[in-house]
């Protein structure tokens, strides 16, 4: 856990400074392209470096905020979803960690993610989906893989990757039109003005250059992002049931939001490595291996089922086992100094039919857009909008009038 | 002079550990303290919870009364346990005869689906986890001060200034206690 902290720390910084290195370098060539001299060059840097103080310190103070007003996630207090508070609680517990802010996302569909700069201002949200499908020992599940997240610092890592990610597809994406435009202009303009075909030819090797960079460089950070973000997920995996010492609790959470087909809404393609399980990916769908930001989730359902135990070593037993990589999760010094922890029975949880689901999330969500809920003696439950004006309802069954509080 | 000198490295190489042997196991008290107040917060909670979740069930299992007496005498029993040792024994008790209570409940499904009842028994089996994670992080830290306040050198700092030794908590369920002997 320590060196896995480490990692994220260092990788961070790492990723920040690469991520300066990647902008300068594009600053450059645009800079070149445009101006076609050194100092455009030099300017275009200055611009590059100017642009990444401001990205860097946007993720340091809010990308936790921009991530959850981008999910459309609201916080909520224990009265909307008492259980859900507990869950959080009861892993903030087990992992010694602060309690975090606790965020609902009004969508049916499975999924959960955390975010934040640190252990004391992270942030967990999760799905009305999720609420409403999971009982009692897989909602814990999904938590502690969450809270994993947080104590091995992954937050911060991927909430800096995803600013920075997000700033340089939007950036190249509008050189990328400016660069459009302007050749349309410009080739009408040279037609007339009599140019040195030397001076010419450069500035069309100096386009080439800023349009393959433009295109690269998206491309380049998002592979590095994908595919550091999929060892994470197992290593989160393996927190998690360390946390619950159950696995079976996220092997049968993982299952359920693997049968989910409908897609995630407020999701896209730079919030997606944050969340549990991937929400683009429609059933059916198979993205290619390189960009995918999840492990395949039967997989990752096979591994928690193979573990002997919850502690990190039987899960790299189970990884080594089940997974198509074979080289090994962790390092030998990571496992030395890990110690055995037994798993535990899970707590009986009453099946929960579909329909009854449905309601669930229906409920749910309701309750998230502040909808007060009545129960009659006739067993009716009544659902009452928050812009209902009236001081009283009737009971549409037994007609039995009720005060709205 | 450079024996002087050597003489009094050593002297104050000597200070400095038993400066930083004894921060150490300040430092590990505290943090047992703090983990057993934790625990301790999530047992009131508990003590807390059962007069309101027998309240509600009453109305609904009559015939249960042996059930209800068990977990209040376990419950004030628990309340008074002085140490971390009484109290682990009578949590452990108190424990084993919600565990009793919550196997009668499923025989009355009108109190399933009372709603109060519901969140009562959500507020319960939280706590009782709570308890069960608390409890985890608790004993770790005691085995940690317990090992320093008996390996060499710091069990000679941890005699000087009184650190003493942490019992564990232990939640005894005695049902397990009470497995028949088998005799061939």
């Amino acid at each position: 856990m320590w060196e896995q902290i480490r990692a994220n720390k260092r990788n961070s910084i790492l990723l920040l400074m690469l991520m300066a290195v990647v902008l300068g370098a594009l600053g450059f060539v645009l800079g070149m392209a445009f101006v076609r001299h050194p100092a455009g060059g030099l300017f275009g840097v200055a611009g590059a470096l100017v642009l990444w103080l401001i990205l860097a310190s946007i993720s340091f103070s809010s990308g936790d905020q921009i991530f959850l007003a981008a999910s459309k996630a609201v916080p909520v207090t224990k009265k909307v979803h008492p259980q859900l508070f507990n869950v959080v609680e009861e892993m903030s517990i087990a992992s010694g960690l602060p309690m975090p802010k606790v965020y609902i996302i009004n969508d049916p569909a499975p999924n959960a993610f955390a975010t934040g700069r640190s252990p004391e201002s992270a942030s967990v949200a999760v799905t009305a989906g999720l609420l409403g499908k999971l009982n009692r020992d897989e909602l814990q599940g999904v938590i502690a893989h969450e809270m994993a997240h947080i104590l091995h610092r992954d937050i911060l890592f991927v909430t800096i990757a995803g600013v920075m990610l997000g700033a340089i597809a939007l950036m190249s994406q509008v050189f990328l039109r400016g660069m459009f435009y302007r050749s349309m202009m410009g080739g009408s303009r040279r037609r007339y003005s009599s140019n040195s075909s030397g001076g010419g030819q450069a500035q069309l090797v100096m386009l080439v250059i800023a349009i393959a960079c433009a295109i690269l460089a998206p491309i380049m950070a998002s592979l590095l992002y994908f595919a550091l973000s999929r060892r994470r997920e197992y290593l989160a995996d393996a927190g998690g049931a360390r946390l619950t010492r159950y696995p079976e609790g996220l092997a049968s959470a993982l299952e359920k939001i693997s049968q989910n087909t409908i897609p995630l809404e407020s999701a896209n393609k730079v919030t997606a490595p944050m969340y549990i399980a991937n929400p683009l990916q429609k059933k059916g769908m198979k993205l290619s291996n390189l960009s995918s930001t999840h492990p395949p989730i039967s997989e990752r359902v096979k591994i928690l089922r193979g573990m002997g135990g919850a502690s990190l070593t039987d899960y790299s037993q189970a990884y080594q086992k089940f997974s198509s990589h074979k080289s090994s999760l962790t390092s030998v010094t990571a496992l030395k100094s890990d110690e055995p922890v037994a798993l535990r029975q899970g707590s009986a949880a009453g099946f929960v039919g579909r329909k009854k689901q449905a309601r669930n999330v229906g409920d749910i969500m309701r309750k998230v857009n502040k909808y007060k809920f009545i129960n009659c003696d006739c067993e009716l439950k009544m659902k009452v909008p928050p812009d209902f004006k009236a001081n009283a309802v009737k009971c549409p069954r037994c007609k039995t009038v009720h005060k709205v509080k | 002079m450079i024996a002087m000198l050597i003489l009094l490295a050593i002297i104050v190489a000597v200070i400095l550990a038993i400066v930083g042997i004894y921060n150490s196991l300040v430092r590990l008290r505290n943090q047992v303290d703090n983990s057993w107040s934790q625990i301790d917060v999530q047992l009131k909670r508990r003590h807390d919870l059962i007069p309101n979740l027998i309240e509600t069930a009453k109305g609904y299992m009559q015939h249960e009364r042996g059930t209800f007496e068990a977990i209040t005498q376990a419950r004030s029993q628990a309340m008074g346990a002085k140490g971390v040792a009484e109290s682990g024994k009578a949590e452990g008790i108190l424990g084993a005869a919600l565990g009793k209570f919550m196997l009668t409940v499923e025989a009355y499904p009108d109190l399933k689906a009372n709603q109060n009842f519901l969140a009562l028994q959500e507020e319960l089996s939280s706590t009782e986890n709570k308890i069960a994670f608390a409890r985890q992080s608790y004993n770790d830290q005691v085995l940690f001060l317990n090992n320093k306040t008996q390996m060499f050198p710091s069990n000679v700092i941890a005699g000087m200034f009184n650190f003493t030794k942490r019992d564990f908590f232990e939640l005894e369920n005695p049902e397990e206690k009470n497995v028949p002997q088998v005799k061939f």
